[in-house]
């Protein structure tokens, strides 16, 4: 099984990214690879003219990505109490065509931290939203993880046990979402 | 006025919807009107007294394409696990053209118990050398207890949508061989 992770912080030394690659070895353990997609900031900005004229090959490489995934793990920070424009706007490119786009049916789920104290909470109901919006199977339950500077450890693992459990909840959450929508072997067989 | 009975509810042996003379429906308020939808592909029979139908959530038809593919997706109906939503009746009362149908209806894998009223037509000779009859039914569900929850806020804070949805069946029923 193969899963995708997008941060949506473009920052070098961002936190929401360092708890995906803390996630790599979560899902690993749970017999599943995640793969970090680490290009959101090539992706232009969504102009609908531009899709029908010649699709940007950032925008390809992400929906291609995104095609060939089971699955999408999200950490988001919160700019301004929403969705980072950078995540929103390569969502925007994901969900066209609206009918046929690619996160159609796509399991995901969504973890977020700040160096606030609410853990981007606002941030991920809206990243929620949207990603329902666009028609993906969005898994409940949320990860907030606030103070997040204080929150790793020199491997860059997070260090405190019960937000390490929250991850590997939600974690197994969106794996059995994932395998509730692979196709039974009676129907494989029959196809 | 006569005491409604099950004997007289609906007329013997098997019946089929003539697809072409029937729509499947639903209508619900949103802002300051009401939205609807119907199906195009849908199945109603009734057979020995008992009516059952049931209808494709891929083809709901409405004006937006792009709210059609919500309404596809989990966010709604979820078509890709609950393709379809039926129902079936366990009794029916009669009173004249004014009929009562109860049964269960089941919607994106919840099953509710719900009462369907309207009118039926006596059966009558079509101009396909058939016999046929109508029923126009309608039913009122909370969509929220089916778990289609969707919602955006209004200006003022006030849901958009309304969880009352009326569905509506007007079916034209043809006699089997």
């Amino acid at each position: 099984m193969g899963l995708l992770a997008i941060s949506g912080s473009l920052r070098r030394a961002s936190y929401n990214t360092a708890l995906l690659r803390h996630a790599v070895e979560l899902f690993a353990a749970e017999g599943a690879e995640l793969e970090v997609y680490c290009a959101l900031e090539s992706v232009p900005p969504f102009n609908p003219d531009v899709d029908a004229e010649a699709t940007p090959v950032a925008v390809g490489l992400l929906r291609a990505a995104v095609a060939k995934c089971d699955g999408i793990f999200f950490a988001t920070p919160e700019y301004n109490s929403s969705v980072p424009g950078a995540l929103k706007n390569g969502l925007d490119w994901l969900s066209r065509p609206l009918e046929t786009n690619h996160m159609r049916n796509k399991p995901v789920a969504v973890i977020g931290a700040s160096t606030g104290g609410f853990g981007a909470v606002w941030g991920q109901a809206e990243l929620r939203k949207v990603l329902a919006a666009i028609g993906a199977r969005v898994v409940d339950g949320e990860v907030a993880i606030g103070h997040v500077m204080n929150r790793f450890d020199e491997d860059g693992r997070l260090n405190d046990p019960n937000l390490e459990e929250e991850m590997r909840e939600i974690i197994r959450d969106l794996l059995a979402e994932i395998d509730d929508r692979s196709p039974e072997p009676d129907t494989l067989a029959a196809a | 006025m006569t005491t409604p009975t099950q004997t007289e509810a609906l007329p013997d042996g098997v019946w089929a919807a003539d697809y072409v003379h029937s729509t499947i429906g639903f209508a619900v308020a949103y802002m300051a009107g009401t939205f609807t939808g119907t199906f195009s592909e849908f199945e109603a029979n009734v057979d020995d007294g008992v009516l059952k139908g049931s209808a494709k959530v891929a083809s709901i038809q409405v004006k937006d394409p792009n709210l059609g593919a919500h309404l596809q997706a989990p966010d709604f109906f979820d078509a890709e696990r609950r393709p379809e939503l039926s129902f079936v009746s366990s009794s029916v009362q009669r009173d004249g053209d004014k009929v009562r149908i109860k049964g269960e209806i089941t919607i994106k894998g919840h099953t509710e118990p719900v009462m369907l009223s309207g009118v039926i037509t006596a059966p009558m000779a079509d101009p396909y050398g058939g016999t046929r009859f109508g029923l126009k039914l309608e039913t009122a569900i909370d969509r929220t207890l089916f778990g289609v929850s969707w919602n955006n806020p209004l200006p003022n804070g006030a849901p958009a949508l309304s969880n009352d949805v009326v569905l509506t069946a007007d079916l034209q029923l043809a006699k089997k061989d």
